[in-house]
């Protein structure tokens, strides 16, 4: 355990250190990275600690994210606070999704196709909701981005960065903490087996609804960053099925349920994705969308060869059991 | 020879390396333009279509203002996420300007890291009009919004009206729901009424999913509205959708009119749909089929693309290679790729010699050039064919169309 | 509304229905068996209806005359695909399985993009633009044919699996999976040939579907969500569910867009989808499991 804590201490520590040294190309990939590992991770509290597979998790990014700009456009109401707004919707609607669910006993793909449901037909109702921009897009006006202007977000790349860090560090670390607490037991036997959780007299209801609450709730504030990192939205992009999936690929092959499997994850599959660009190019092969097909393959031989993800054969190489 | 031959030699040589555009000693280095363009995804063949521009722009910049331009293509996936770190990515290998991208959102991506770094952006087809409202100091857009488009197209049907003779009543208004479709949507709801010089009334607006492959319903309803011809903002695929589920369903308006969008002036939309596609009218910025540099691009063109004709990428190639082009004047004139002392050559650019419809490329406070025109473009013969303005017309107009049936 | 253009409207939904129907057969059969999420099923289709594109430009072959060798050659690459790649998938969780679809379909997809480009491309056949008329009411002639193959390819397979002792065997499998290898049958070999069936009905659907819709590369997303809601809606396993549900959700859509707003007709089916999980989740004509 003593081997983990020194580890992490130095990755933490490289990555504050991080923007000191590279360039800003460099940490444009480091947040995006960060942000997958922190939305997965946020995702994996659903489907790690509560069993339950959702593939609309952009359902909640889109919604805060919308929700936090549309204040923000409409009343200058700032980030700070439209985030406790944007929280307060997503966690509602992830009640919503896992009252509907649990009561009526879906689960396994169906309640995936369920969350999918939501996700698109939220998609296409936000297209015309004229209020928040419809397809057109929802712009927020950009200020100046040399000065830091923390209450309203803005400033340069390296802020964006070091915030993220601290919102995946602050997940991480969350995440370690309520594995190792009594609702993070409740929650591995429920998912291990629910049936005889409920035998043992926990409330599975309970404990399913607090891990999507949770879920939604942490992947609302990557919806408020986002926003004001990009600064336009558009419900097309957002709520798009390729961002839920975007989301779960890093847990997937990092590993579910293991604390560092999202933060793995989003790193090889963002680094992978750019080193494949580059090393194409190099070659010449510059031909639209080849590099999408070794991407598919790399994904492929990991789930096919590596089951529980790319952490747990990782960690055991460098003497970290968890 | 003598003294005096030689002085005059000597003089001629010396006025022609002045005045000789290859000036070598200031301009040692290449432009390194960064292109970033939807190669792949969605929006994949027109990426590919704009990327014909950039192909064909360094040799023919060469020709014309004998800069030395090096392109650096990116592909942005029809992802704004990717578009963003290609760009910084651009940035960091040494791209000087970039250039792009094709796509709104991928456009305000861009737009944030230019501003950001400092570098010049050029867009070349982009028509949200909020881009060039956010106040960005390094953004320039030499192509209308979707404001322009819906006015100058709304004058052309005037134009064609007065030109044919033709006063129809009434209109059904279909458009695509997506970022394009709804921001022309809306110029028309805003600019139409306020118009007195067109005599028709829209009698019913009709929104269509662009992803939709079945518009059964959506044409039914429209030639339910008995309406006298129809205005369509559309896109390639539902374009070619609409024509055939109209030709299904029996519906022949008097014409089909698009006041400002791609789609029916593509070449699949003809190869697709061979004779229907006729007199299909898409009031759209189009190339001056008179002008120079129009057909020095189409020599290039033709060299680099054999098999094709430039008339089916007229837009995408146009505007692409004029975006270069205004990097490369500007970096002629600023004698170096200084980010700010190029962003300030861009901002004082004034090309008269130039290849699409307009006025001559100046940029406005906000970076937006205002002088982007329009021309009414007919399906002619299976080809786009532009019968207005009349001072560029290559052939007169069709309206309404000859399988015009009175419903 | 004039009653003509409702009339007209309905037909068109019924009609679209029972192609989205067909196409949502394979997926039903493999689902309903193997228990495969294939969340590339629409990719497949989309392989199907390229082939039926090359095939009609090299020989003017008629896609329904395609169909059949397009159908058994996807019949052995299902058969392929679900022995060699998917099977230990099978008592993997549904994430891995999801993962491993979602990959074949990155690579299907961007594939295909690269083979074909991004242009769309379609068959051009003399009654593709052609309908029927009675009065004022059309009948669109390319979805009456592809409505007939739905129908006629339900019927076999539903005679299939009623009468043939490999059916049987299927359904077995289907049933109850521990014991059917208790009494002998060969598990792995009966979920190869369920998938070979329904990739061959994928197939079928894809030559049918090119006749009504060009095909480009990204088409495979949007028709893989589409059969997921008709399956489910219809009823799992339920041949006569799929066309059933295929059928609602065209026909909704269809009567959406006419009253309501046509760019909002895709959330119907969601709504639907939405509604059949919470109040019937077995489907419209599934059984209580």
């Amino acid at each position: 355990m003593n081997r983990a804590a020194v580890l992490l201490a130095g990755l933490l520590g490289l990555l504050l250190l991080l923007p000191l040294v590279a360039s800003n190309y460099l940490l444009s990939v480091a947040t995006l990275i960060l942000f997958f590992a922190y939305t997965g991770q946020a995702w994996n509290v659903m489907m790690g600690f509560a069993g339950q597979l959702s593939l609309g998790h952009s359902l909640y990014v889109g919604v805060a994210g919308y929700a936090a700009a549309g204040l923000f456009f409409h009343y200058g109401i700032g980030p700070w606070a439209g985030l406790w707004l944007a929280i307060l919707l997503c966690v509602l609607l992830g009640l919503l999704i896992g009252f509907l669910a649990f009561r009526f006993s879906i689960s396994g793909v169906y309640f995936a196709l369920l969350t999918i449901a939501f996700a698109e037909f939220t998609r296409i109702g936000f297209d015309h909701i004229d209020w928040l921009g419809g397809p057109g897009g929802l712009f927020i006006k950009v200020a100046q981005r040399d000065k830091m202007d923390l209450l309203n977000f803005r400033g340069p790349p390296a802020m964006y960065y070091y915030v993220m860090l601290a919102l995946a560090a602050g997940a991480f670390a969350a995440c370690y903490f309520l594995l190792r607490s009594r609702a993070g037991y409740y929650w591995q036997a429920i998912r291990e087996n629910e049936e005889a959780a409920q035998a043992l007299g926990i409330n599975t209801f309970r404990w399913k609804m607090l891990a999507v609450a949770l879920s939604a709730g942490m992947t609302a504030v990557a919806g408020v960053f986002y926003a004001f990192y990009y600064n336009n939205l558009f419900p097309e992009q957002i709520f798009n099925i390729s961002r839920s999936i975007e989301i779960i690929l890093g847990p997937i092959i990092g590993g579910v349920g293991t604390l560092f499997g999202p933060i793995l994850g989003a790193a090889v599959l963002t680094l992978l994705a750019d080193g494949i660009t580059e090393l194409l190019a190099a070659m010449g092969w510059e031909v639209p969308g080849i590099k999408q097909v070794f991407y598919g393959l790399v994904l492929l031989l990991v789930v096919m060869f590596l089951p529980n993800g790319i952490w747990p054969a990782v960690a055991k190489r460098i003497g970290v059991s968890r | 020879m003598n003294r005096r031959d030689f002085n005059k030699a000597a003089a001629a040589a010396a006025t022609a390396a002045a005045f000789s555009p290859l000036n070598v000693r200031a301009q040692a280095q290449k432009l390194k333009v960064g292109v970033l363009l939807p190669r792949s995804g969605v929006q994949g063949l027109i990426g590919q279509s704009c990327q014909k521009g950039a192909d064909l722009a360094p040799g023919v910049i060469r020709d014309l203002l004998g800069v030395d331009i090096e392109l650096m293509n990116a592909d942005t996936e029809t992802n704004v996420d990717t578009a963003r770190t290609r760009a910084e990515r651009l940035i960091q290998e040494g791209a000087h300007v970039l250039v792009g991208p094709f796509d709104s959102g991928a456009a305000g991506a861009i737009a944030q890291v230019c501003e950001q770094r400092g570098v010049p952006f050029v867009i070349n087809i982009a028509a949200a009009p909020q881009i060039t409202e956010q106040g960005y100091k390094f953004t320039f857009r030499n192509f209308p919004t979707s404001v322009d488009l819906v006015r100058n197209g709304l004058a052309l049907i005037r134009d064609l009206f007065q030109v044919t003779n033709s006063a129809p009543r009434s209109a059904v208004f279909m458009h695509v729901n997506d970022t394009f479709g709804q921001a022309n949507a809306k110029a028309i709801g805003a600019i139409l009424p306020t118009l007195n010089y067109l005599p028709f009334k829209i009698v019913d607006t009709i929104a269509y999913d662009p992803a939709a492959k079945d518009l059964t319903v959506e044409v039914s309803k429209a030639k339910a509205t008995n309406a006298d011809f129809l205005l369509l903002v559309c896109r390639l695929n539902d374009a070619i959708i609409l024509r055939r589920e109209m030709v299904k369903q029996r519906w022949n308006p008097m014409g089909i009119i698009g006041p400002g969008n791609p789609g029916m002036y593509q070449s699949q939309f003809y190869q697709t749909l061979g004779k229907l596609s006729e007199y299909c009218i898409s009031n759209v910025p189009w190339y001056d089929p008179k002008a120079e540099l129009t057909r020095r691009i189409e020599k290039a063109f033709d060299k680099q693309n054999p098999k094709d004709k430039l008339m089916f990428y007229a837009l995408d190639v146009g505007y692409t290679f004029e975006a270069i082009m205004i990097a490369a004047d500007a970096y002629r004139r600023a004698r170096a790729t200084d980010p700010k002392a190029l962003t300030e050559a861009i901002r004082q650019t004034d090309i008269k010699q130039r290849m699409m419809l307009g006025g001559a490329i100046r940029f406005n406070a906000k970076g937006q050039v205002e002088g982007n025109a329009s021309a009414c473009i007919q399906n002619l013969n299976l080809r786009p064919t532009v019968v207005l303005p009349v001072a560029a017309a290559e052939a007169k107009p069709v309206f309404p169309s000859p399988d015009y049936k009175k419903a | 509304m004039p009653f003509d253009l409702v009339v007209n409207v309905t037909i068109a939904g019924v009609l679209t229905g029972m192609v989205y129907g067909l196409m949502a057969l394979g997926l039903s059969v493999i689902f309903g068996v193997v228990r495969v999420v294939n969340f590339a099923h629409g990719e497949m289709m989309t392989i199907a209806m390229y082939a039926a594109v090359t095939l009609y430009a090299a020989f003017k072959l008629d896609p329904f005359l395609a169909a059949v060798p397009i159908a058994a050659c996807f019949f052995a690459l299902g058969y392929a695909m679900q022995a060699g790649l998917i099977n230990p998938f099978i008592t993997r969780p549904e994430h891995s399985q999801f993962m491993l679809m979602v990959a074949v379909a990155i690579i299907m997809v961007n594939g295909l993009l690269i083979s074909f480009g991004p242009d769309a491309r379609n068959v051009q056949l003399d009654y593709q633009l052609e309908s029927w008329a009675a009065g004022p009411i059309l009948f669109d002639k390319p979805r009456v044919y592809a409505a007939a193959m739905a129908l006629a390819t339900s019927a076999a397979l539903f005679a299939f699996f009623r009468y043939t002792l490999t059916g049987k065997a299927i359904r077995a499998c289907a049933d109850n999976h521990l014991g059917a290898q208790v009494v002998g049958l060969d598990v792995k070999h009966l979920y190869a040939l369920t998938f070979g069936l329904g990739s061959a009905c994928v197939a079928i659907a894809g030559c049918m579907l090119i006749l009504i819709v060009d095909v480009t590369p990204n088409l495979g997303p949007a028709y893989t969500l589409l059969a997921f809601v008709i399956v489910i809606v219809g009823g799992l396993g339920s041949l006569t569910g799929a066309l059933i549900g295929g059928v609602l959700i065209g026909l909704s859509e269809a009567l959406a867009g006419l009253f309501i707003q046509p760019s909002a007709k895709s959330m119907v089916g969601f709504a639907l989808l939405i509604l059949v999980l919470l109040f019937r989740p077995q489907g419209l004509v599934g059984r209580k499991q």
